[in-house]
């Protein structure tokens, strides 16, 4: 394909038979198979890809991996779109559509470049400095805030919904090996051979790791296909390529996410784009190898200035020549490598090395390519504006200066650089913390793991030559499998029979240099992604933010989507320069997880929308639907809300069908009701412990309104328990706090009380509940069992066993309402029926169902306490419970909810508010006195309103300070949200019936 | 993610489980009436480096209330025993 100008004819690891076809900024890039999307651009000789974050500057491909900090692109279209996708790993496929970001109208000619213009306002502590001082802060950045958001930034996210799925597996495995570079592979070898069970983790689509950047089909390959082929014979390995092991947690547990489906368009029917693997691990091997770093130089963003490995790695693995006219930089080894090849393959190269002398068998090679070699010199400027056509090299003295005599300038077209390179020690560092600096390799490598299983092998470790690599990893996996317990003999590594030319990166005398020049000629940067300069670093120290922490944070520094993986050691070692002291002295910032960047989507799984966390239905949920309930969420209940007639809206609804209650009768389904079998012979004394009142003569066949407090005093829930045996209770939760009460007395009983006979058992999915209230409430059930309900046979607060249909059900007679009512307990199998029952039997007496916004208007009226008002921090006093609590002995909370604080009568306490005019308030809403302004501290706030049929008025709940000795008095309600201000009269919180003579009828 | 060795279930992952806070506290009797022992039984509590014992109930799986050795530094589970096997709860070490 001839549009592909800078691909070789031969080479590669691509398939030529496999073309593809792909868009970049609506123009067409050809591609083979094996190609990534960077790969492509270079190959179809895309040079800007990219504008950056702050200034707009032109950017081309930079590195070739996970590093890249330049080539981000939004990948897709419409709903797949995906913002900052590194163009460096994102893998050719046919009709893949890719555009660049951040630049207006298109990356290649970008009006947002205007902002170089503003850059020396653009500095480091831009927005600490901008919106602290003469303009005030707050409005000054609210106004600004919009256009500086729009200018600065990455790609922009879509709203729409992610058409595709992703899902979790679980896994276990007795070793997983991070890396399928030499260490990895050969790791992984040595413990499949002893007999473990392996998994090897790979973030590339092919194995390989650096291997992949020496010339396609040598040694390096058939070493790659040795291990490879005797994996695949073996069953006990899983290897997952295109799988990112993104963080390493306690006791090996890993995350890892698996790209399934990344590299095509969509995805296959019923396929997930993403897995997320969450793998226990026995022991777990860490071979993630090292990134190469670049110089830091004016005008080092320049498109054209690569990292040599990546150039290095583009010719041999892709078979594209970045450039026909190359400068390599370099102060180390490797990238004589990259200059080499690149002269193989054709190109003018020319070398410059910071080093004064290097070996010898670096020399011979690269002179019999004819490459050009300059010791003793610097990289400090690149000029060209979309692509760097030249270098200015010098010869820097011990201070920095030129010498006299030293500048020269170089023509090219493209400029490789190399200031050595950096462990890849992110998940080691997850997990261990703060790594160790080699002055040998003059970088951070991991340092002890404290005994746990986790071994660091290869290149990560500093392992120089790849003999030694191999060596290692192959003598760690050994042993994490003899660990394990494996004892199978593991023979020796496959011989890998060559050794590739300066590959042993460590032999670096210079240590890595900011770059040496006390003064930039331009703008150098030191963070590519985040726009951070040389003078940025300067500035901070000058300003005194030279701990690394700080500096991090008030450059932003290594704190873009790639986290500082080309960027932190050059910062560290500027730092380290002008402090005078050492990288490790400056120190390391912390690596936390993800390693790179994840979808939100693939830890989300399949748990969204509907599966967003489990619905709890009552067994008669169908029943509900069928009536035309409309139905409300009830923490992960569902419960009927109202069931509308003719159209009804809630409030009609709910106004029609409390005063049904009051006038007929009603049932509510309240099977939601926490309950708690409470079982064994100290059961009475647990009771008295956990309850503020008295449970000793409560006699078998009665059931009684019961309050609990927290440890602290303050209230925690309400509910009824009955008496039904001598040892036995069964005990009744509001449905919000059904778990944690269990959970609390579970640990009471456990912990604290473990002389205690009593269990606890959970019936609430045992039990369903009906509720029927209403004037007509006895006859109703009267007319389906058989068992006296008279008020003589059941008073108030008794229960009684009937039969209904032939199951056996206990009717309980309380009230939540106000009217004469009785809550129905039926094996929750039978409810449906029961329900049927009662329906039928209540036609004669117009019975209709009734949802909770009903029963909270019902309860409202009567002034009883529900979670508004249990909300954690009122006390019995200010509930106006205290009546309940037992002077004689101690409960839960006896204690502490007398201390003297607790008794200040100004503390909010339980009013009823009687609101004017027609709308009502909302809750939530605050009180104020009549006079005075409504701002700063409020009186009290309202926690439940509704109208009230029975009063016909808006009533609500509140608490009110000092409240009881403020009724009759009046007050504002203010809700700051629906901006309403009302008048409201406080009276008592009981509004209706406050004798209970209906419900004692 | 910790995971926890259940007396009961075996080793199993943190997600089945819940914090309950300091486990070297000591719940004062019923009786006690006076308000110091209660507030420090409530509201005081040590944060020690290293070692430290802790409730955790595994309310996914047996609902019993275990007392788990962490070491708050390292994040290393040592013993896991159920609360009432527990002979008498008091520091984990001197602090």
């Amino acid at each position: 394909m001839t549009d592909q100008a800078r691909r070789l004819r031969v080479g590669g690891r691509i398939d030529r038979t496999k073309p593809l076809k792909m868009r970049f900024d609506r123009r067409t890039l050809h591609a083979w198979q094996g190609d990534t999307l960077a790969s492509a651009m270079l190959a179809n000789g895309e040079t800007v890809v990219g504008r950056s974050f702050k200034y707009h500057r032109p950017r081309g491909i930079f590195g070739i991996g996970v590093e890249e900090p330049n080539a981000l692109v939004c990948l897709r279209s419409g709903a797949r779109s995906e913002p900052n996708s590194r163009a460096t790993v994102v893998e050719a496929y046919e009709g893949l559509e890719a555009v660049g970001q951040n630049g207006f109208p298109s990356v290649r000619f970008d009006l947002g470049a205007v902002n170089q213009l503003l850059s020396p306002f653009l500095l480091a502590g831009f927005y600490y400095k901008t919106f602290i001082g003469p303009f005030r802060g707050t409005r000054f950045w609210m106004f600004f805030e919009h256009f500086i958001r729009n200018a600065a930034g990455m790609g922009r996210a879509v709203k729409l919904a992610d058409p595709d799925t992703y899902e979790k597996v679980n896994a276990h495995c007795d070793v997983l090996v991070v890396g399928g570079g030499p260490a990895g592979l050969a790791a992984t070898l040595a413990a499949v051979r002893t007999g473990a069970n392996v998994m090897l983790v790979e973030q590339d689509f092919v194995l390989g790791g650096s291997l992949l950047l020496n010339p396609a089909g040598g040694p390096a390959d058939d070493w790659v296909d040795a291990v490879k082929d005797e994996l695949d014979r073996n069953g006990n390995v899983t290897v997952l390529t295109r799988t990112t092991a993104f963080g390493v947690y306690e006791q090996n547990v890993l995350g890892l996410v698996e790209r399934v489906w990344d590299h095509v368009a969509v995805p296959p029917e019923a396929q997930p784009r993403q897995r997320y693997w969450l793998v226990r691990a026995k022991q777990v091997i860490i071979a993630t190898g090292t990134i190469e770093q670049p110089l830091v130089f004016a005008g080092n963003d320049r498109p054209g200035v690569m990292l040599a490995s990546a150039v290095r790695g583009y010719l041999n693995r892709y078979a594209v020549l970045a450039g026909k006219s190359v400068v390599v930089a370099t102060n180390n080894d490797s990238a004589w490598a990259t200059a080499c090849d690149l002269a193989s393959a054709g190109a003018r190269v020319t070398l410059v090395d910071a080093r004064s002398r290097v070996a010898e068998d670096l020399i011979v090679p690269a002179k019999a390519r004819s490459i050009e070699i300059i010791l003793d010199a610097r990289v400090i400027h690149a000029s060209g504006s979309s692509k760097v056509r030249s270098v200015e090299i010098a010869s820097l003295d011990k201070v920095g200066q030129i010498r006299p005599g030293g500048k020269r300038t170089l023509q090219c077209d493209l400029l490789a650089v190399s200031s050595g390179w950096s462990s890849v020690l992110h998940l080691w560092s997850q997990r261990f913390g703060k790594p160790v600096f080699d002055p040998v390799t003059q970088s951070f490598v991991p340092g002890t793991s404290n005994g746990a299983m986790v071994r660091c092998v290869g290149s990560v470790m500093g392992c120089g030559s790849l003999d030694t690599v191999i060596s290692q990893g192959f003598k760690e996996g050994v042993a994490a499998a003899r660990a394990g317990g494996k004892s199978a003999p593991a023979g020796q590594p496959p011989h890998i029979g060559f050794a590739p030319f300066a590959d042993n990166w460590s032999r670096n005398p210079h240590a890595v240099q900011s770059s040496g020049m006390k003064k930039m000629p331009g703008k150098a940067f030191v963070d590519l992604q985040h726009d951070v300069t040389v003078d940025d670093i300067d500035l901070a120290y000058r300003e005194g933010y030279d701990s690394i922490e700080h500096l991090k944070r008030y450059t932003t520094t290594g704190m873009a989507t790639d986290q500082g993986k080309t960027s932190n050691l050059n910062a560290l070692a500027r730092m380290a320069d002008l402090k005078n002291t050492e990288i490790p002295e400056v120190g390391t910032t912390t690596f936390r997880p993800p390693f790179t960047p994840i979808s939100i989507g693939a830890l989300v799984g399949r748990e969204c929308d509907l599966h967003l966390r489990p619905i709890r239905r009552s067994v008669l949920h169908q029943h509900h639907l069928a009536a035309g309930a409309r139905m409300t969420e009830a923490g992960l209940w569902m419960r009927p809300w109202f069931y509308p007639e003719h159209a009804e809206e809630l409030r009609q609804a709910c106004a029609r069908e409390s005063q049904h209650v009051r006038n007929h009768v009603g049932i509510i389904d309240v099977s939601t009701l926490g309950k708690i079998a409470i079982q064994g012979p100290d059961s009475t004394e647990f009771l008295n412990r956990i309850y503020v009142n008295n449970w000793t003569k409560l006699a078998i066949g009665r059931l009684r309104y019961g309050v609990m407090l927290r440890e602290d005093g303050f209230v925690m829930d309400d509910g009824t328990t009955a008496r039904i045996g001598e040892h036995e209770y069964f005990m009744t939760t509001t449905t919000a706090n059904a778990a944690s009460v269990l959970a609390f007395m579970e640990h009471l009983l456990q912990c604290a009380w473990g002389d205690m006979r009593v269990h606890l058992t959970s019936v609430t999915d045992q039990w369903a509940t009906i509720a029927v209230a209403g004037p007509n409430a006895r006859q109703l059930l009267q007319s389906v069992v058989s068992v006296d309900l008279s008020s003589q046979a059941l008073p108030s607060t008794h229960f009684v066993y009937a039969q209904l249909s032939g199951t056996k059900i206990r009717i309980h007679r309380m009230s939540y309402s106000g009217e004469l009512a009785y809550e129905v307990y039926i094996p929750s199998c039978y409810a449906p029926a029961a329900w049927e029952i009662l329906l039928e039997a209540g036609r004669p007496l117009d019975l209709k169902p009734y949802g909770t916004e009903a029963m909270g208007a019902l309860r409202i009226e009567k002034g009883h306490v529900a979670g508004s008002e249990i909300d954690g921090r009122t006390t019995l006093k200010d509930l106006a419970l205290e009546g309940f609590a037992s002077a004689r002995k101690p409960f839960v909370g006896s204690v502490l909810r007398n201390r003297s604080l607790l008794d200040d009568p100004a503390r909010p306490s339980i009013v009823g508010l009687e609101i004017e005019g027609d709308v009502g308030t909302s809750a939530g809403a605050l009180l104020y006195p009549v006079q005075g302004p409504t701002k700063g501290r409020d009186d009290g706030h309202v926690t439940s309103t509704t109208w009230s049929p029975a009063l016909r008025k808006h009533v609500a709940l509140a608490l009110l300070s000092r409240g009881n000795e403020r009724l009759g008095e009046s007050v504002r309600c203010v809700d700051f949200v629906g901006k309403m201000t009302l008048s409201a009269t406080v009276v008592s919180h009981h509004f209706f019936d406050p004798e209970g003579v209906r419900q004692n009828a | 993610m910790l995971r926890i060795d259940c007396p009961v279930c075996g080793l199993r992952d943190e997600t089945e489980f819940t914090y309950g806070g300091d486990a070297t506290v000591v719940r004062p009797n019923m009786s006690e009436a006076d308000l110091e022992p209660w507030l420090s039984y409530v509201f005081l509590r040590n944060n020690p480096r290293g070692a430290h014992k802790e409730y955790w109930h595994h309310v996914q799986g047996c609902r019993q209330w275990l007392i788990v050795q962490r070491d708050t530094l390292t994040h290393v589970i040592g013993d896991c025993v159920l609360s009432g096997d527990a002979p008498r709860n008091g520091p984990a070490h001197e602090t």
